[in-house]
């Protein structure tokens, strides 16, 4: 206002209301920036570990202390470049590099930070290669030699890259094939001769262990056993052979260092690519990331089945969630006598929304754990205890845990949705001599569906997230099974599960090499925000379809 | 049961056996004798709360197969009386009532009847039209729907006589697949009109049907309720005094929860007994 001197615009009226509107526009704004923010940190974190940036080479300045054990020359990528404050009486800041240096196992680190003012010389050198293997993270060097069975192969003869990539392909067949055998061939081989076992238990706790059957099982066993030893030779053999052929190679430091092939699991030369190549690289690596296993305490590898686990997690705990909270909000809404009791429960309903989490995991380990699934184990599977089956946590009681965190959630978006349906609606109904059950089901319930799913996307949002009650009720670091596959019966809802928000706490936080994990920890939160955005995407999209079909209503 | 001599314990009521010598000039009522009372009311009184009492005493018959149309300024109790006769009011928490009313010979308010079975032989149009959001063919058969009927022949042919007794037949017999919702609000209110005959209910309550309506709209419907009344005994509320004159044989008008006076259309309009019910129809009160 004080830029228009009353003598030039008039009488100015006192803006009614418009510095209110400004107002709360502005806190709108700076929760959109916040927001926008913390996605912003969060992509751009999460995609980058899969870019294959180029690498430098460093000399350092004489007496600089950064050295790696002594050497003045290393590489790595550059990660983060900041400023640091100077301890000395002078004072002032100084810029300082973060270098992903890899090679883990010849320096011990994988991380190192250098003043700028210790770096004398950078280049990036055309023949350093970068590759990952499968363990102790990236080794980063200079190729010197193949050592194979059939004689060696130098890095400047003319076919040694194509010679690299086939042995290095052949590893990884052979890789797969162990894996294959370990885990699928003798693990069927290991759960047939468990349930063998267990067979011969039951039979002894019910008495009628005779000894024909007895020697029957032994039989079996013995049978059992001289295939395990045929699938274990095998597997031996296949990894003496993973171990046959000699990758030799020069660290950046000048020290010369050996891997056996078998363990290369793929290579590229970070300084030597184009820019469709490293896309492509980036993309392979996004897919490694979201379909593979996780490697090296969760560091390395792929989060597939926290995924998996996440994704059928959530959906057992809608399908959980969803009749539970619809049907007590019909009784609620519908069917009590509205008055001081129904008011308190409904309050009660509310208020549950606020019990601490980590309270629903501990009732959880309780109740469904400890009481239902032990009740199970001791009905159902006395032949397999003290080793529990439902008695301890799995994907089952973690999902029921959740719904039973979640369904206050429900019940209230059920019940206003229900509260929403006009009395025309159930009038006309009851007046063509419909009961009042038959009324809910063809007129009340269909018109609440949108509302009921708006409920079922903020329970998913809530409870896709949850970590804290998880890990009392049967999320795991690492599961060797998912909880659906080949063997019988297919769903195994007693198993222990990952999942991907306890998946961000154990790489942040419980991991040997933080640094390391930083990057996964982004990774792996985009993706369960994507995961989240996923389920909400398509409840949303179910109830657009539905609101069209009962749209405009006349009631 | 013919009833000569009514009972006339509440103070209000008029005498009910006039409908002989009005009728004959009444062109639409062709019947020149006395008909059967289909609800009988008797000494009805109704209360929301035990302390609002909504209606007083009321004693009244309404005949078979005529138009009986209950007026009066609002809140007086019309609608409320309406509800009663397939217990819509059931529904609102502590109401109580006194006296009885039956419908052909049946207390409704008998503990052994099934109110279900009540509706279905009465059926209720409302003021402001409610077609459910299904296809018009599923509107019609709701009734029958909910009553367990699936023979897709009988529905069918209830479909095109429910939909030809609300004269909405031609306009829709295309597009019976779609969506209610699509209709204008006539055709919704003459909707609403076939799915309450399609049970081929012995009653048919009409609680201000044309409120909503246009004029032409409104014309449809009363020249649709001037032959509904040749299978159906319909009991109308209106506001609109002229549409009262023009469709029923017999009005009841009502003041303050209690029946003033009732009797044929004619007299009514034309020579009430009473000073109140003069007072409304020539517009002094209300």
């Amino acid at each position: 206002m004080s830029f228009f001197s009353p003598s030039s615009s008039g009488k100015v009226e006192p803006a009614s209301g418009e510095p209110m509107v400004w107002f709360s526009g502005m806190w709108l704004g700076i929760g959109l920036l916040m927001i926008v923010t913390l996605l912003g940190v969060i992509v751009k974190n999460g995609l980058t570990i899969f870019w294959p940036s180029r690498v430098v080479e460093v000399e350092l300045v004489e007496g600089s202390p950064a050295s790696i054990q002594g050497a003045k020359v290393l590489a790595g990528e550059v990660r983060k470049i900041q400023e640091k404050r100077i301890q000395s009486e002078t004072g002032g800041t100084a810029r300082e590099k973060q270098l992903f240096v890899g090679n883990r196992d010849a320096y011990g680190f994988g991380f190192r930070y250098l003043d700028e003012a210790d770096i004398a010389k950078l280049s990036e050198p055309e023949g350093i290669v970068v590759a990952e293997r499968v363990e102790y993270g990236d080794l980063i060097g200079y190729p010197v030699a193949l050592k194979l069975a059939d004689g060696e192969v130098r890095a400047d003869d003319p076919g040694f890259f194509d010679r690299l990539k086939k042995v290095v392909a052949a590893g990884n067949a052979r890789r797969h094939e162990i894996e294959s055998i370990e885990k699928v061939q003798i693990g069927r081989i290991n759960q047939r001769m468990g349930s063998l076992r267990l067979a011969e238990r039951k039979a002894e706790l019910e008495g009628r262990l005779t000894e024909d059957y007895r020697t029957g099982i032994a039989a079996d066993l013995a049978e059992l056993q001289r295939q395990y030893e045929i699938l274990a030779g095998k597997a031996a053999n296949l990894r003496a052979e993973q171990k046959s052929g000699l990758f030799v190679y020069r660290l950046p430091t000048g020290t010369e260092r050996e891997i056996p092939v078998g363990d290369l699991m793929q290579f590229y030369f970070p300084n030597q690519i184009g820019f469709f190549t490293r896309v492509g690289h980036f993309f392979s690596e996004v897919w490694h990331f979201l379909s593979r296993e996780p490697r090296e305490a969760n560091t390395e590898g792929g989060v597939f089945p926290a995924i998996f686990g996440t994704f059928v997690m959530t959906l057992l705990m809608s399908v959980a969630v969803v009749p539970f909270g619809v049907v007590a909000a019909i009784y609620l809404r519908e069917y009590s006598k509205q008055g001081p009791l129904v008011r308190a429960v409904r309050i009660a309903v509310n208020n549950l929304a606020g019990v601490p989490s980590i309270v629903f995991g501990v009732f959880g380990l309780g109740f469904f754990v400890y009481f239902v699934g032990g009740s199970i184990d001791s009905l159902f599977f006395p032949e397999r205890l003290p080793t529990p089956t439902y008695g301890t946590g799995g994907i089952l009681w973690a999902s029921l845990t959740l719904a039973l965190m979640t369904v206050p959630v429900v019940i209230v978006s059920t019940e206003e949705a229900l509260a929403a349906v006009t009395r025309g609606a159930r009038e006309a109904s009851l007046a063509a001599g419909a009961s009042k059950w038959q009324t809910i089901q063809r007129i009340v319930l269909p018109a609440s569906v949108p509302g009921i799913i708006t409920g079922l996307v903020l329970a998913m949002a809530r409870g896709a997230g949850e970590v804290a009650p998880l890990m009392l009720v049967g999320v795991v670091k690492l599961a060797p099974t998912l909880p659906l596959d080949t063997v019988a019966p297919f769903i195994h809802l007693e198993r222990k599960f990952m999942h991907l928000g306890f998946h961000i706490y154990d790489l942040g936080f419980q991991s040997p090499d933080s640094e390391a994990a930083k990057p996964m920890v982004f990774a792996t939160t985009l993706l369960l925000i994507g995961l989240v955005v996923t389920l909400n995407a398509a409840a949303i999209l179910l109830r657009e379809k539905l609101r069209r079909k009962y749209a405009s209503s006349a009631f | 049961m013919e009833d000569i001599h009514p009972t006339h314990d509440s103070e209000p009521m008029t005498q009910p056996s006039s409908t002989v010598t009005s009728a004959t000039e009444d062109g639409a009522s062709a019947a020149p004798v006395r008909k059967k009372d289909y609800i009988q009311v008797r000494d009805f009184s109704f209360n929301y709360t035990p302390h609002v009492r909504v209606l007083h005493h009321i004693t009244m018959d309404i005949p078979e197969n005529e138009v009986t149309a209950f007026i009066g300024p609002s809140g007086c109790g019309k609608t409320t009386l309406l509800r009663n006769f397939n217990r819509m009011n059931d529904l609102i928490d502590g109401i109580s009532h006194e006296g009885t009313i039956t419908v052909n010979g049946q207390d409704i308010f008998d503990p052994d009847l099934e109110v279900i079975s009540l509706r279905k032989r009465i059926g209720m149009v409302f003021q402001k039209s409610n077609p459910f959001p299904k296809s018009i063919y599923e509107n019609v058969v709701y009734s029958l729907r909910v009553a367990g009927q699936r023979n897709k022949e009988i529905l069918d042919e209830v479909v095109e006589r429910s939909l030809k007794g609300a004269a909405l037949w031609d306009e829709v017999k295309d597009r019976l697949q779609q969506s209610a919702l699509g209709l204008s609000g006539g055709q919704m209110q003459r909707l609403c009109i076939a799915r309450a005959i399609a049970n081929q209910p012995h009653i048919l309550l009409m609680d201000e049907p044309c409120s909503a309506l246009d004029p032409i709209a409104t014309a449809k419907v009363e020249e649709l309720i001037m032959e509904l009344k040749q299978q159906f005994t319909v009991v109308i509320v209106t506001h609109n005094m002229q549409q009262a004159a023009r469709i029923s044989d017999r009005t009841a008008y009502f003041y303050l929860g209690k029946l003033i006076e009732m009797d044929a259309t004619l007299k009514i309009f034309n020579n009430p007994v009473k000073k109140e019910t003069e007072d409304y129809i020539s517009g002094r009160l209300g």
